[in-house]
């Protein structure tokens, strides 16, 4: 199957394009195509029910779930997959290494190198990656720390962090390698309760600065606050999609009116 | 065993310093059969969790075989068998001491690989997710991220192996090699003291691999409370 | 002649020969298996005992056995023993030896095993009227043996392979035919692995028997 043709990278198009995904874990089909584009500079939020697919699409994006079917373009370029004679073939992660250092992924559960401290998190990659010396790497983790509101603690081992500065931490390890595109796999799903506010706060921030971001959350009034658009999935298929004052206080759909119905309730 | 105090007190002159010096070679071997069943173990459990069937395969049949057979005969087969089934290359190099090496690493390194293995595989998904996440190749993520961690996790049970490690050389005494054991052997036997010198050889082996023993215990306390 | 056209031509000569050993090894290898978790359940019992006297003997023993090696221990039982007045018969030695050899582990095995199993188990079958007895028959000793079964079957193993240091004291196993053998014919190539090859046949499937037991146990826990 041709994927749609190449889009040549210039401001005007999308930053991230996913065309007709599909995605089966076996016999089970999680995604069940679905297209979206986002804008530079656009905050994009995916809600929706769990096994909705929503994880599922931000992994693939950056391939580490790999697609049955479909395609993904950052800035016009095809990535995860390279040309064959008579179709596509999936990178190794060997490949995929390059394309990867742009696309910035936040974990729910953080992830951190427990065998580093914060700065050591935060500059290893930058580092052993982007090939920066450790001064300029150094430079660039403290400001990042202090950018996340950290730079008390970078010399602190994760294990003596709390939930919501560990995922700081992981946020700014991220922002270190300064990617074009950040992913936020339900970022404070996680964290008890009055940890949440430290770690949307700076993403907050970042919104406000201008990143290009994707963020699954159960978070529902700060993806209002902080998104462009609001994006409802379930089952595996985008359902609704549009400006948050439209999709969260008048949803057209029955499913969505539902599921906002059923997080109110609680 | 109510003369034992005289026995020791009017031989254990001698009898030490002489004990003390085959000991010495105890520890060699030790040493450098540890050091090459890292190497090996390090290598078998690379091919243990390889992607290529064929290499996994390979990898088992030696851990099983290298475990499953007593180190005696592998001893017997390694000192013995190879100058026969390759008369042409060169053999000087197998002597008692060698073969006593190579025998000990062959049995240690199947040990150590499903040690080394278990040790990485016991490292959380996410720690090599997060490290491919932020661009870093396999190779970069096993490097930097994983291979650190888990060596903090395999060191118990490598000291472990270690102080087994020293016990077992005394088996190295039946293809020849003039360690601890054969030192007692020689001076129990024309001394006609074999329970007094024994009991010391056993003394001084304890002495040698209590301390390993004693620290993986230790070590394996402190890794749990970290968690 | 090469070994391999020695192990097609006279092979089997050899083997039929060797594997005359494969009773005796057996036989020892269970009745040292049998005292040692005999023994190793005496000794573990001793050291949950109140009195300091007992418990102290308890634990060197156990520290000394595991801490030096089978074949030095071997020899202080056959060889050292007449000193005391005492020859024991090559058979006996190996049995006591070997034995007293795995009884250490057996007894750190029982004492992890007992202590593994959560104090509240205890707890909550004392709530509901059950006598300690009771408890340890009904509750305690059923989760502990579940638990302890794999190390068990590993510390069977090594006894089974400590077998092949016995023909050092005299008996006649499939090593002390092999090297009997090796010494007529010198051909150490063919002998020693066939002798290896009948001991990875009894090894291989109780380590596998070992690590299925170890994957129920994780299974269950």
């Amino acid at each position: 199957m041709n994927p749609p043709p190449q889009l040549s990278p210039s401001p005007m198009n999308p930053l991230l394009r996913i065309a007709g995904l599909h995605k089966s874990f076996a016999s089970l089909e999680v995604l069940s195509g679905v297209d979206l584009d986002v804008a530079r500079g656009e905050k994009v939020s995916i809600i929706g029910p769990s096994g909705s697919g929503k994880t599922t699409l931000l992994r693939c994006i950056n391939y580490l779930e790999k697609p049955t079917s479909g395609h993904i373009y950052i800035d016009g370029n095809l990535i995860g997959e390279k040309q064959t004679n008579g179709g596509y073939v999936h990178l190794s992660d060997r490949e995929l290494a390059k394309e990867r250092q742009e696309i910035g992924f936040v974990f729910q559960r953080f992830n951190l190198f427990p065998h580093l401290t914060a700065l050591g998190n935060v500059t290893i990659a930058p580092q052993k990656v982007l090939g920066l010396s450790k001064e300029e790497a150094e430079r660039r983790g403290r400001e990042m720390l202090e950018k996340v509101g950290l730079s008390h603690k970078i010399n602190e081992y994760p294990e003596r962090l709390s939930g919501g500065q560990q995922q700081r931490v992981a946020i700014a390890r991220v922002l270190a390698m300064q990617p074009k595109l950040m992913l936020f796999d339900e970022a404070t799903s996680a964290l008890d309760p009055e940890l949440i506010g430290e770690v949307l706060r700076v993403m907050r921030q970042l919104a406000e600065e201008g990143s290009t971001m994707v963020i699954v959350t159960h978070e529902i009034q700060f993806a209002g606050e902080v998104s462009d658009r609001v994006v409802f999935m379930d089952q595996g298929k985008i359902v609704e999609q549009g400006p948050p004052r439209d999709v969260l206080i008048s949803p057209q759909q029955p499913r969505t009116r539902d599921f906002l119905k059923h997080l109110q309730d609680r | 065993m109510s003369q034992l105090p005289h026995i020791y007190a009017e031989n254990i002159h001698r009898w030490l310093p002489e004990l003390l010096h085959y000991a010495l070679y105890t520890l060699h071997i030790a040493w450098a059969a540890f050091l090459l069943a890292v190497a090996i173990g390090l290598v078998f459990a690379i091919l243990r969790t390889s992607r290529s069937q064929l290499l996994r395969t390979i990898a088992s049949i030696y851990i099983e075989v290298a475990r499953g057979l007593p180190i005696v005969v592998l001893l017997f087969i390694v000192y013995f068998a190879p100058p026969q089934y390759f008369p042409g290359l060169n053999w000087r190099w197998l002597n008692d001491y060698t073969g006593a090496v190579v025998g000990l690493g062959i049995h240690g390194g199947a040990i150590l690989a499903e040690i080394f293995r278990s040790g990485i595989q016991a490292l959380h998904k996410g720690q090599r997710e997060a490290a491919i996440a932020l661009g870093m190749t396999p190779a970069k993520a096993m490097a930097y991220i994983i291979l650190p961690q888990a060596l903090r996790i395999v060191l118990p049970p490598v000291t472990n192996y270690a102080s087994g490690l020293l016990k077992d050389t005394a088996l190295c005494s039946l293809i020849g090699v003039n360690e601890l054991m054969n030192g007692a052997k020689s001076i129990a036997f024309a001394e006609y003291q074999p329970m007094a010198v024994f009991l010391l050889a056993a003394a001084i082996y304890f002495v040698m691999s209590y301390p390993l023993s004693i620290a993986a215990r230790y070590m394996e306390i402190r890794m749990s409370h970290g968690r | 002649m090469h070994p391999v056209e020695v192990f097609l031509t006279k092979g089997g000569t050899y083997f039929a020969w060797i594997v005359q050993g494969l009773p005796e090894t057996i036989k020892v290898a269970i009745c040292a298996v049998l005292f040692a978790l005999v023994f190793g359940l005496v000794v573990a019992l001793v050291r949950m005992t109140r009195w300091r006297a007992l418990r102290l003997p308890a634990v060197m023993y156990v520290e000394f056995f595991r801490g030096t090696p089978a074949f030095v221990q071997l020899f202080v039982i056959y060889f050292g023993l007449p000193d005391l007045g005492y020859q024991p018969s090559p058979f006996q030695a190996a049995i006591v030896g070997l034995g007293l050899n795995g009884a250490a582990y057996f007894s750190e095995i029982y004492r992890a095993g007992i202590e593994s199993i959560h104090k509240g188990q205890m707890e909550a079958a004392l709530t509901l009227g059950m006598t300690p007895i009771r408890a340890m028959r009904y509750i305690i000793l059923p989760q502990a043996i579940r638990s302890m079964l794999p190390p068990i079957t590993t510390v069977a193993i090594l006894l089974l392979k400590d077998t092949a240091l016995v023909f050092t004291v005299g008996i006649v196993e499939i090593l002390a035919l092999s090297r009997q053998l090796v010494t007529e014919t010198l051909q150490s190539g063919v002998v020693y692995p066939m002798a290896g090859a009948i001991y990875l046949c009894m090894t291989i499937p109780m380590a596998r028997l070992s690590a299925r037991l170890e994957r129920a146990k994780q299974a269950w826990q």
